[in-house]
């Protein structure tokens, strides 16, 4: 073969960036076949709808910049950033939600701040938190599982409740909809209700919410996958895990009636998701080994303070992006000891 | 060697491709018609020619002297005449031309007489590091260090250990694999020598695990060698870059070489296999070096193997003695995949530091433009020496030398490693060579300024003392008229006072 390169090293692995996305993508695979048989199929029509529109804001945001098309087209990365925001939104998101949140997190969140590799916020999350604030109602809909549910969604009927706002038999959302267990949960502690009590419920499971535990388990095995193809390293993921069910512990060992066990926890809402596919981020996460630690630490106490004691039932999003803010900081004061040198910071 | 092996953090595991080099025993390079010798083929400054154009040399003559204490000899590979001494074109990453002495052989390659010496032991440590400069050695190993200053610990270092580097971490790179095949005995003969230069009590011939053939024919060389005491082969890990000085001191010793030092800082001197035997051959036979082996090899050659080549033969008779598939101008790699450097011109000489030719590899990087980095890390990851590539990039790229400085940029080895496992595909090595020589220029251009600034001081205060001094002086002479001056009206006044005392009254 010969040569491109001007100097050496003139051989290269076979890691790519489109590879990694890929793989991504197919480590989701089965956390999205489980949401498909919890909540119906309407989250493979956000998800459709979700990347087609980021590619065309992609697309877009390439010509004005002035870049070529394919090779950022074809990374992948806007299709990540696009799956990842559907399978945090709410089942029956109206189109339109979908839409402004992935225009906001590929033009606002990525190419303003200077498109893949330049962005310091996860751009899913930015969008996640920007829809949250403006719909917080849209946002907080959720279905219950499909088997709590008296009229299970086919694909028709869940199309129709994307794109007209409401169900075939005209009736509203609030007929079908409800609270999520972590949302639940939040309230009833807050109506002085015993977690375990709270936990008898059918909205409940095994050991989290009935549906979640196993979309967590399905995201949590994708996570591994990735970790063994050396995709994402560990750091993050378990050191954000570790920080979650340590203070959950804690708190839970304290005071066991005011919240939910840290297993609870740790199979509720975006964890797992989280874990090992949002705080791993590898543009917008600390990129030294004992940074990653601190950093997957803090998203997992940040996560826990507000579910707990902030406004919202979920505290991933938030989390994350906090954590962002800090990882110029978290990277300056973990950098490694160089060889024949002394430590610094 | 019974202390366990240490290890470094991060490096490569890759496809060695020895095999395709190293069926045929080493074989000689037909006798090139011309051979056109660089006066530097060493760090260090350049030799001084003493031929002249037209003068007969003979094979291993000295053609060119030692010239600064960083210097080595130059001697002629074959009987013939010299026939210029002027700038040629030189194997150089930038295309640079060089002044070189270039000798038409006779084909005769009648040696010099060559003063043997059966029993170095006569010869004081001095006298050997003096040979060894004579015989113009500089490592064989890629580096081109004048061996000499290597064999001196002087007075304030005490060298524990020396370390032979068989190691030959990069992949292709079979020369030192096949010297110690088939010339164990003869770098056991070096061994000897440098541990009595250097005092040093044990000794450790370092090599990889994937030259099993190289391990067993050092061991059974070391075997027959009952004076060769404290002497040992350590077999160690095949991982990229362990044959790098710094990496294989720290995988033998777990102790790590000061930044901005040298291994003879912590004990330790390392010598490659290939210098080894040539100091050898110098000090035993009196052979001076006028020939190493090299390995031509890569996808597009027929023939692969190791030649024992003399200095000053054109590449292109190389490669034609091998057979190699090559377009016109199509780059080759002098050196290895990971750190060689390409060169388009193949009537470059062979030189000292030729340790490899390598014409095609599998895995090259892609043409395609790299995309940004993403910052997965994966660079530092694979950093043998701790560094963090991506900050690195990011600070080379917008020219900021201070926050390289920082970062510990003067650290790099320039292994590769990083641009090795870059998915982005981006040549960060490339940034990293680059933003090192603008922080060398800029030193040196710092240097400048600082020089002319304490010039420039020197020069102000150089004429205030002037000044001062003219003052001074013009300040005496005032004083001494306005002394005369006054001594003169003094005189002149009681001169009037006797003759005319009305003068009195007028002054008044």
């Amino acid at each position: 073969m010969p040569l491109s390169r001007l100097s050496s090293p003139f051989l290269s692995g076979t890691s790519r960036v489109t590879l990694h996305m890929l793989q991504l993508l197919l480590a989701l695979v089965p956390a999205v076949c489980a949401l498909v048989y919890f909540f119906g199929p309407s989250v493979l029509i956000t998800m459709t709808l979700a990347v087609v529109v980021a590619l065309l804001a992609e697309a877009l945001m390439l010509k004005l910049r002035g870049r070529p098309l394919k090779p950022f087209l074809t990374d992948g990365s806007a299709i990540v950033t696009a799956v990842l925001l559907a399978i945090a939104l709410p089942p029956l998101a109206p189109w339109w939600l979908t839409v402004v949140g992935v225009l906001f997190a590929i033009i606002f969140a990525k190419h303003l701040y200077g498109g893949l590799g330049y962005n310091p916020f996860n751009p899913a999350m930015v969008a996640y938190v920007l829809l949250l604030i403006s719909f917080p109602l849209e946002m907080t809909t959720w279905l219950p599982v499909a088997s709590l549910s008296e009229q299970p969604l086919n694909f028709a009927g869940a199309f129709h409740v994307i794109f007209n706002g409401q169900l075939v038999s005209g009736l509203g959302f609030d007929t079908v909809s409800g609270a999520t267990p972590l949302d639940a949960m939040k309230t009833q502690i807050g109506l002085l209700q015993h977690p375990s009590f709270i936990s008898q419920q059918p909205l409940f499971g095994l050991f989290a919410g009935k549906g979640w535990e196993w979309i967590n388990i399905w995201l949590a095995l994708g996570g591994a996958f990735l970790i063994y193809r050396r995709v994402i390293s560990w750091h993050i993921p378990v050191a954000m895990l570790l920080g979650l069910t340590t203070i959950s512990l804690i708190t839970w060992l304290l005071a066991p009636e005011a919240t939910g066990s840290p297993l609870f926890h740790l199979l509720s809402g975006g964890t797992m998701l989280g874990a090992f596919f949002i705080a791993t981020d590898p543009v917008t996460a600390a990129t030294t080994i004992k940074g990653r630690i601190v950093f997957g630490a803090g998203v997992g106490l940040l996560t826990y303070i507000i579910r707990v004691w902030g406004g919202y039932p979920d505290g991933v999003a938030f989390a994350v992006l906090l954590m962002n803010m800090l990882v110029p900081l978290i990277d300056y004061y973990t950098q490694p000891k160089v060889y024949g040198g002394q430590a610094r910071g | 060697m019974t202390t366990p092996l240490s290890s470094f953090p991060g490096g490569l595991v890759l496809d060695g491709q020895k095999k395709r080099s190293t069926y045929d025993a080493i074989r000689k390079t037909p006798l090139s018609k011309k051979l056109i010798l660089p006066l530097q083929q060493h760090i260090g400054a350049a030799s001084a020619p003493i031929v002249q154009v037209g003068d007969k040399v003979l094979k291993g003559q000295k053609i060119a002297r030692a010239d600064g204490h960083v210097s080595v000899y130059l001697h002629a590979p074959s009987s013939g005449t010299i026939t210029a001494i002027d700038e040629q074109p030189i194997p150089h990453p930038s295309g640079l031309s060089a002044l070189c002495i270039t000798i038409e052989t006779d084909g005769e390659d009648r040696w010099v007489d060559l003063e043997e010496t059966a029993d170095f032991t006569v010869l004081s440590e001095h006298e050997i590091r003096h040979r060894i400069r004579e015989a113009g050695i500089v490592g064989l190993g890629g580096a081109g260090f004048p061996s000499f200053i290597k064999l001196n610990p002087g007075v304030h270092h005490h060298v524990e250990t020396l370390i032979i580097n068989g190691v030959e971490c990069e992949p292709y790179i079979t020369c030192d694999d096949m010297i110690m095949r088939e010339r164990a005995e003869g770098i056991l003969d070096g061994i000897e020598i440098m541990r009595y230069a250097l005092r040093v009590k044990t000794c450790v011939i370092a090599i990889e695990d994937n030259k099993p053939e190289a391990i067993s024919a050092m061991e059974l060389a070391l075997a027959r060698r009952s004076d060769l005491h404290n002497t040992s082969v350590v077999v160690i890990p095949t991982r990229y870059p362990t044959g790098s000085e710094k990496q294989l001191i720290q995988v033998l010793t777990g102790k790590q070489v000061p930044s901005n030092g040298l291994p003879i800082d912590i004990g330790i001197v390392c010598h490659n296999v290939g210098t080894s035997y040539a100091i050898g051959r110098a000090i035993t036979h009196g052979e001076p070096l006028i020939s190493r082996i090299v390995t031509v090899t890569g996808t597009d050659v027929k023939h692969a193997g190791n030649f024992e080549t003399l200095f000053g033969t054109p590449m292109h008779e190389l490669l034609s003695f091998c057979d190699t598939h090559r377009e016109a101008n199509e780059p080759f790699i002098l050196g290895g995949p990971m750190m060689g450097y390409n060169l388009s011109g193949d009537h470059l000489p062979i030189t000292k530091t030729a340790n490899c030719i390598l014409v095609g590899v599998d895995n090259a990087a892609p043409k395609t433009d790299p995309l940004p980095c993403i910052r997965c890390g994966e660079c530092a990851t694979a950093c043998p020496v701790s560094l963090l590539p991506q900050q690195l990039y990011w600070y080379s790229r917008s020219k900021d030398l201070e926050k390289t400085q920082e970062y510990k940029l003067m650290d790099c080895i320039e292994c590769g490693c990083c641009s090795y496992v870059c998915p982005s595909k981006i040549p960060l090595v490339h940034y990293f060579r680059f933003a090192k020589t603008e922080t060398m220029n800029h030193e040196l251009e710092t240097q400048k300024a600082d020089n002319a600034r304490v010039r420039h001081e020197n020069r102000l205060e150089r004429h205030e003392a002037e000044k001062k001094e003219k003052e001074e002086r013009q300040r005496q002479r005032k004083l001494a008229l306005a002394a005369t001056k006054a001594a003169k009206e003094k005189e002149a006044a009681e001169k009037a006072k006797t003759a005319e005392p009305q003068s009195d009254n007028q002054e008044k």
